[in-house]
């Protein structure tokens, strides 16, 4: 079934009864030629893209809970290609042409939204380090521009300008960063994975794995064994749990970060924002919602929960950006569980067991990343080599000495 | 201005009158009332419009589960958006408007989306507004924006101060109705420190709604007397107008008291609201429940209210919603409201109740077996309709129905450690579930036990079970009547909508075409509808929908589960999560010594981390930073200036495996230091990326003295503690930071020493100190150290004082080394002398890089084990034609140079695969005459000489540029030795 | 959160700096292990979900080095040491 406006206002004229299900809900198969474990954003767009785009068929998703359970529904919606190092930058630019095609690709308006996102300058060191980083990006054919103090001011005058700590000096500004509605992105996978034979499989837990002289054969899980010629495995935040029935352990640590969103108000902030001075970034939804974040909790977590110091902070940070905003209320907070990686970034690679396959260790960048992550794994599985913008998120990157350490932070995942 | 529909009784204070507005137009209203009562006394039930559908509504509760009944209050920088008028309490003055519509609350131009709503159906927009492409960002998505949101935001500051406090008792007891306050009695006389906090202005819950009684007396009068003897008892603290809003790990919970909410403006000195995060040996969850509605057609009218709020509005705050009330019943509890009411001489005109056989008022019109299935009333009800177990249909004129669908324990701070709730098919709604906070117990009608006696009974037997008390107080006598009541989710007839979630206008129609879609899972219906994201978080509406849900698929309501609730109970203000850290006090200021003295001078100040440095110190007619800068420069390499560098960490490190340990933290050798030497010290992490790096003085045999640079001072420290703990825990070292300890100045230039000789008592000739020479000295018998080293690349001593004498010997070097006009010079200046001889600092310490690359690798000793030393040999630190530092200047003076540039061979393209890095710092040297730059170049050990451009493309700027030697100034270092 | 400081008592976790799995404790000898041991050492991680053995730093306190025993999913904290006496009886010396 095709989404369209004709479709909406003829259903809305015949009282709806005319809309199927998004996916079907079907009983796993005994074997499959692939397996995805992980039915969130980036397992589904990893079945959507082998589908499509690689011609690959009897596909599964094994999901432990319900499709879109996980990060996919649990972030802060931004999308952004402005990062720094020759690893990174080409693959999440990749991502962002993705977006900026995808609706129309899987036919579900995901709300792609490229209102721009700057990050805040707040010292000469960060301008010197902004202006790296935006070159970095023009180069690799993204776009950046460098803000004056002025221009922000322009944009956002009620922001603090005249009495604050870490006065604003500028900013960087991708104008094609943005959000996407989040949920919609792991329904418009599903759907158009569903609708190219894919099987959704949810509530179907892997609980190990069958492993005959180096090679996978299938997965055990809550609804039984399944067979498959090849597992990729994308369940960012529980990747270290998954990969141990696989004997391995993992440069990641799961660690929790909270996400806010406010009650609902009449148009604030048109794009995102980063807070230079303090853990804070934030932007508004269609809805009305600020929905903002800051650092994670900084412990290991599997809790999906975090503790109150990191909410203050936030907080402390998003009232000296933006002092009108001390009566808004916050609404809701959640927390999703990082993989954090040990550079802070991710891994799409092949491993030790012939067959199987991983993607994770996303950190908190795992949302921008879903359209390329899906295809780039796409391509891993069906082709046995990495996509040519995925290169760099080898495992033996860190036995080589070749991390990408954007922050230059070094090995230790709660700081990146 | 008639409070028209004000009624006898109540627990407001008639003696005084409350003026206030709604919409501009004037009220009067008594202290006691909220701005819902008040209005609602006034005749007003109309205050707001839904989200999606601008429907008019009005208040359907009487506490902060209200969906509808939301405003704006105040005004200017103190505008609220969002406010619930159910619990904002009336003062003298108040001022409120009605959000969400245009022109006006009552002809609402957006209300045309109701007439439309069947095109906005649940999901709609994630199937269309797709082609053509561009239009989402440029003409579907703007429009949307526009009509989103509900309140508006200031853009004014906060003018109010928050606050922040710590509190510790043995029992934390959230709610004080009859079951919270029965704790605390427990708690209280046994004589444990309790904190009894409640959301509400006054005490004892649902006691004040009700016309129960405890013991021979009115419940509220109960609760009166216990709160009273509760206050007399110096272990109980009680606090009102106080929300619990989180249980966080460990018996820390987090909550907002509204000091001053209540009041036109806080006091003079007193903060609007307080957050307290209180430590709980044991809590005790006494919520209470919310009353549900029944979903039927077009029951969203302002008018149609919960039966309990009705109670509520009557018992409490003397008010009557209107004049003609019907009930709509699955449960007994509804009875009670139109039992209260006939007493209160209100005109009940029906009690529908969708069961068969229960209880029958005398002097009410009872339908059994009946349900109301639609509603009438533009801007808020007029009549019913009710359908009969026969069949027939009845309209009713009404302009007031109380609908009671049962009740739902207040689970919500229990489900904050994810806990889910279960369903209890005796009460028909969910009770807390296993795996809860620990140390939170539940009581009372949270619990699912919802007579008045139980929760008296439960509120003690939970307090005595989660202190392990010995003795219970005797309960008094209370109602115990059972629920009895047949679930009843929604109203199969009818064709319309019938609303499950009112503020986000989510309909059974919603949950049908979601079930239809099979986004069955209630995370998937949740997300999908929006059903439960509203400001209210669901708490009339969740419930509701995962019934509807589970109706549709056939599964059990335990089958279909529930979603959990999470923090805040009730949305908090994000001024009170920050409390005081907002504006110049958003964190601490670190003054360094000469802070005094340089303001004085007019100096400019920059922040670095929390300090705040001088930057430059402007004379009489400089106009441009830059000749204020060039000066001090100048002046420095002329003759002698002087930088406070107090900000540098500084680490004592002694004992007799003091060089021992430097060995293992440092990639280069300190155990072989003389005495009364310093050496330049090279830190890496264990990946082998260059850490941080100073220069480390041997004291003693057993005492050195580390520096840190500034970025870094409190992550060594830390990093050494580790080390010394973790790694090698059997040397013989303390470590001690003393960054805080002295005030250190660099003195520098030609006449460093001559200006020094008239300060310090020893003789400092360069024989007797020699360049890296350090040691203990006096200046005027005060204890002191010099040090002789030299980032500026003169002759330069740093010479640290005991912090407190910082400024006097800062005026002192001035005053006594006049002859030699000495400058303070900034930060600027100290960046353009180091620069200048190629020292790296925060551009090129960026944790990325190794020594290889700032030309330091032979630094790192293979010798011995340090930290970093082995993974410093990986591949990737090692590339031959990998990044290395380089000097650069323009090859026409002329030519700009900007940090962030990147090289790029001449002609080559500014595209990625021709990137051959970047330029880490620069500035303008004086003495070169030209902007000067470092840079990590690839293979730029191997390019020196070469010509090569830099662009930075977001400037426009192209420039070709000469690759040199790092090493700009003086490079034989002939100065520093001088 | 709260840590039972085995000195100082009960003290808020945001007092504490938090670093990472307390095998960080059992660092290889540099003289002897290459680069293969001390990549597996810094960079693998076991990461439960469960019992986990943790550093904490008390820099705001007494600058303790602490191995907290916390579980990762409840974040019950069954267990606090002080990390010296760990690596001491892990073996560790100068």
């Amino acid at each position: 079934m095709r989404y369209s406006g004709f479709r909406v206002i003829a259903e809305a004229l015949t009282g709806h009864k005319g809309w199927k299900p998004v996916w079907r809900d079907p009983d796993p198969q005994p074997e499959y030629d692939y397996i995805i474990i992980g039915g969130g954003g980036h397992g589904l767009a990893t079945a959507y893209y082998l589908a499509k785009e690689f011609g690959q068929a009897r596909i599964a998703v094994l999901e432990k809970g319900y499709l879109g359970g996980g990060n996919v529904g649990r972030n802060t919606t931004i999308i952004r290609s402005n990062y720094l190092l020759d690893g990174n930058e080409p693959f999440y630019e990749f991502s962002l042409k993705l977006w900026e095609g995808l609706e129309q690709d899987f036919n579900y308006n995901a709300m792609v939204s490229q209102r721009g996102i700057i990050n805040l300058i707040h010292t000469d060191a960060q301008r010197d380090a902004a202006t790296r980083r935006g070159n970095a990006m023009i180069m690799h054919g993204a776009d950046a521009r460098l803000l004056s103090r002025d221009e922000v001011r322009q944009m956002y005058p009620w922001l603090n300008f005249d009495n604050a700590r870490f006065p604003i000096k500028g900013a960087l500004m991708q104008p094609r960063g943005g959000t996407v509605r989040d949920d919609a992105v792991a329904w418009g996978y599903a759907r158009g994975a569903d609708q190219r034979g894919v099987d959704l499989i949810q509530n179907c837990e892997v609980t190990g794995m069958r492993i005959e002289n180096g090679r996978i054969k299938g997965v055990e899980t809550t609804r039984g064994y399944i067979g498959a010629k090849k597992v990729g495995v994308a369940v960012a935040g529980s990747s270290s749990k998954v990969m141990a029935h696989a004997g391995m352990r993992l440069p990641i640590e799961s660690h929790v970060l909270q996400a806010f969103v406010s009650e609902g108000l009449k148009p604030l902030i048109d794009g995102v924002m980063t807070f230079g001075a303090g853990h804070f970034y934030v932007s508004q939804s269609d809805k009305g919602g600020l929905v903002f974040g800051g650092d994670i909790d900084g412990y290991n977590s599997y809790a999906q929960r975090g503790n109150l110091p990191v909410i203050e902070d936030v907080a402390e940070g998003g009232m000296a950006l933006m002092p009108a905003i001390g009566r808004v209320r916050l609404l809701r907070t959640w927390g999703g569980i990082m993989d954090m990686s040990m550079d802070g970034s991710p891994i799409i690679d092949k491993t030790h067991v012939e067959g199987l396959y991983f993607n994770g260790g996303w950190c908190y960048g795992g949302f921008k990343a879903t359209p390329a992550s899906g295809w780039a794994f796409a391509h891993l599985l069906a082709k046995d080599e990495s996509h040519i913008t995925a290169k760099a998120y080898r495992f033996d990157r860190f036995l080589k000495g070749l991390m990408i350490d954007e922050k230059g932070q070094g090995a230790q995942p709660n700081l990146h | 201005m008639t409070q028209s529909h004000r009624i006898d009784g109540g627990q407001i204070d008639r003696t005084k009158t409350l003026r206030f507005t709604f919409d501009g137009l004037p009220y009067l209203g008594h202290p006691g009332d909220t701005l819902a009562s008040a209005l609602l006394a006034n005749g007003v039930r109309l205050m707001g419009r839904s989200f999606k559908y601008h429907r008019p509504r009005g208040p359907i509760s009487a506490g902060s589960e209200e969906p509808n009944a939301i405003v704006e209050l105040r005004s200017g920088g103190r505008q609220e958006p969002n406010t619930r008028a159910t619990v904002a309490e009336l003062y003298d003055g108040l001022t409120a408007n009605s959000q969400n519509r245009w022109p006006s609350l009552r002809f609402d131009a957006m209300g045309i989306n109701d007439k439309l709503s069947t095109f906005f159906a649940a999901g709609f927009y994630y199937k269309t507004f797709m082609w053509p492409k561009s239009f989402w960002e440029k003409l579907y998505e703007p429009i949307i924006r526009r009509a989103a949101g509900l309140g508006s935001v200031t853009r004014e500051e906060d003018p109010d101060e928050y606050d922040k406090g710590f509190l510790h008792c043995d029992l934390l007891i959230i709610g004080a109705g009859p079951t919270g306050l029965m704790a605390a009695l427990t708690a209280g006389r046994a004589g444990k420190r309790v904190i009894l906090a409640d959301e509400d202005f006054r005490m004892g819950g649902r006691l004040n709604a009700e016309t129960f009684t405890i013991g021979n007396d009115q419940g509220a009068n109960w609760a009166a007397a216990s709160v009273a003897e509760l206050s007399s008892m110096p272990n109980v603290r009680l606090m009102t107008r106080t929300t619990v809003v989180g249980a966080f790990d460990h018996g820390i919970y987090s909550a907002v008291e509204r000091v001053s909410d209540h009041l036109p403006a806080p006091a003079a000195g007193k903060p609007r609201q307080v957050l307290w995060r209180i430590y709980a040996g044991r809590a005790i969850l006494a919520g209470g429940a919310t009353e549900r509605p029944i979903a039927f057609e077009n029951n969203d009218r302002p008018g149609i209210m919960m039966a309990g709020a009705l109670r509520a509005y009557a018992n409490r705050w003397g008010v009557k919603v209107g004049e003609r009330v019907a009930v709509f019943t699955n449960n007994d509890d509804g009875l009670r409201t139109a039992k209260d009411l006939q007493s209160k001489g209100v005109d009940v005109v029906a009690v529908i109740d969708s069961r068969e056989g229960g209880e029958l008022l005398p002097g009410i019109r009872h339908l059994q077996g009946a349900e109301v299935i639609d509603s009438s009333g533009k801007l808020g009800l007029s009549s019913i309709t009710v359908r009969q177990t026969n069949g027939r249909s009845e309209t009713i004129s009404v302009n007031v129905l109380g609908v009671s669908g049962g009740w739902n324990p207040n689970v919500n701070i229990h489900s904050h450690h994810r806990s889910r709730p279960v369903y209890d098919p005796n009460i028909a709604a969910f009770v807390p579930g296993k795996d809860g906070p620990p140390g939170l117990l539940v009581a009372g009608s949270a619990a699912g036990q919802m007579s008045t006696h139980a929760a008296l009974r439960t509120g003690r037997d939970v307090a005595i079970a989660a202190l392990e008390l010995n003795s219970a107080p005797d309960l008094p006598q209370a109602e115990d009547a059972p629920i009895r009541i047949s679930p009843l989710w929604y109203v199969h007839h009818g064709k319309g909508r019938a609303w499950v979630d009112q503020q986000n206008d989510v309909t059974v129609k919603d949950v049908k075409l979601a079930k239809q879609e099979n986004f069955t899972s209630v995370e998937h219906m949740k997300r999908y509808t929006t059903l439960g994201m509203a400001t209210d978080q669901g708490k009339t509406s969740n419930v509701i929908g995962l019934a509807i849900m589970a109706e549709l698929t056939g599964r059990s309501i335990p089958e279909t589960g529930t979603t959990i609730y999470r923090p805040p109970y009730t949305p908090v203000a994000m001024g009170a999560l920050a409390g005081r850290s907002r504006g110049r006090e958003f964190k601490p200021f670190r003054l360094t010594p000469s802070h005094h003295w340089a303001k004085e001078q007019g100096a400019i100040f920059v922040e670095v981390g929390n300090w705040l440095r001088t930057q430059w110190v402007p004379k009489a007619g400089e106009t441009e930073w830059r000749q204020s800068v060039d000066r001090e420069v100048l002046a420095t390499r002329k003759s002698v200036g002087i930088c406070d560098v107090t900000t540098l960490g500084k680490i004592d490190i002694q004992g007799t495996d003091a060089g021992a340990f430097l060995d293992k933290v440092y990639a280069n050798t300190f155990s072989t230091l003389a005495v009364g030497k310093c050496r330049y010290g090279l830190m890496l992490r264990e990946d082998g990326i260059v850490f941080d790096d100073g220069t480390t003085a041997r004291m003693g045999e057993n005492e050195y003295v580390m520096t840190t640079t500034t970025a870094n001072a409190v992550i060594v420290f830390r990093h050494l503690e580790f080390c010394r703990q973790c790694l090698w825990p059997e040397m013989d070292v303390q470590l001690i930071s003393t960054t805080e300890a002295w005030a250190q100045f660099s003195v520098a230039g030609p006449n460093a020493r001559n200006l020094l000789r008239k300060i310090v008592d020893q003789d400092i000739s360069d024989a007797a100190f020699p360049y890296m020479g350090a040691g203990n000295i006096t200046v005027g018998g005060l204890r002191a150290r010099l040090f002789r080293i030299s980032f500026s690349g003169e002759l330069a001593y740093e010479i640290a004082v005991p912090t407190r004498y910082g400024d006097a010997l800062l005026r002192e070097m001035l005053a006594k080394g006049a002859e030699f006009d000495p400058i303070l010079y900034g930060t600027e200046a100290l960046g353009v002398m180091r620069i200048e001889k190629g020292h790296v600092a925060g551009g090129e310490l960026n944790g990325q890089s190794p020594a290889l690359n700032m030309g330091l690798g032979k630094m790192v000793s293979k010798k011995k084990d340090s930290i970093g030393m082995v993974l410093s040999q990986r591949e990737g630190l090692t590339i031959e034609a990998g990044y290395r530092l380089v000097g650069v200047k323009p090859v026409d003076p002329k030519g700009k140079l900007t940090a962030g540039s990147h090289f790029l061979e001449k002609g080559a393209a500014p595209v990625a695969a021709n990137d051959g890095g970047w330029l880490t710092s620069k500035v303008y040297s004086p003495h070169l005459g030209c902007d000067i730059a470092l840079g990590y170049l690839k293979g730029g050990d191997r390019k020196i000489g070469q010509k090569m451009r830099i662009v930075n493309l977001l400037a426009g700027l192209d420039t070709e540029v000469e690759i040199i030697s790092p090493h700009m100034f003086d490079p034989e270092g002939e100065r520093l030795r001088g | 959160m709260i840590i039972h400081h085995p000195i100082l008592g009960p003290r808020d976790a945001q007092e504490f700096v938090y670093l990472g799995d307390a095998s960080l404790i059992d660092r290889p000898d540099g003289m002897t292990a290459g680069v293969e041991v001390f990549h597996d050492y810094l960079y693998n991680r076991t990461n439960p979900a469960g019992e986990h053995q943790e550093l904490w730093y008390h820099e705001q306190g007494d600058r303790s080095w602490l191995v907290v025993t916390r579980n990762t999913v409840t974040h019950e904290i069954t267990k606090v040491e002080l990390a010296r006496d760990v690596a001491r009886s892990r073996g560790r010396t100068k």
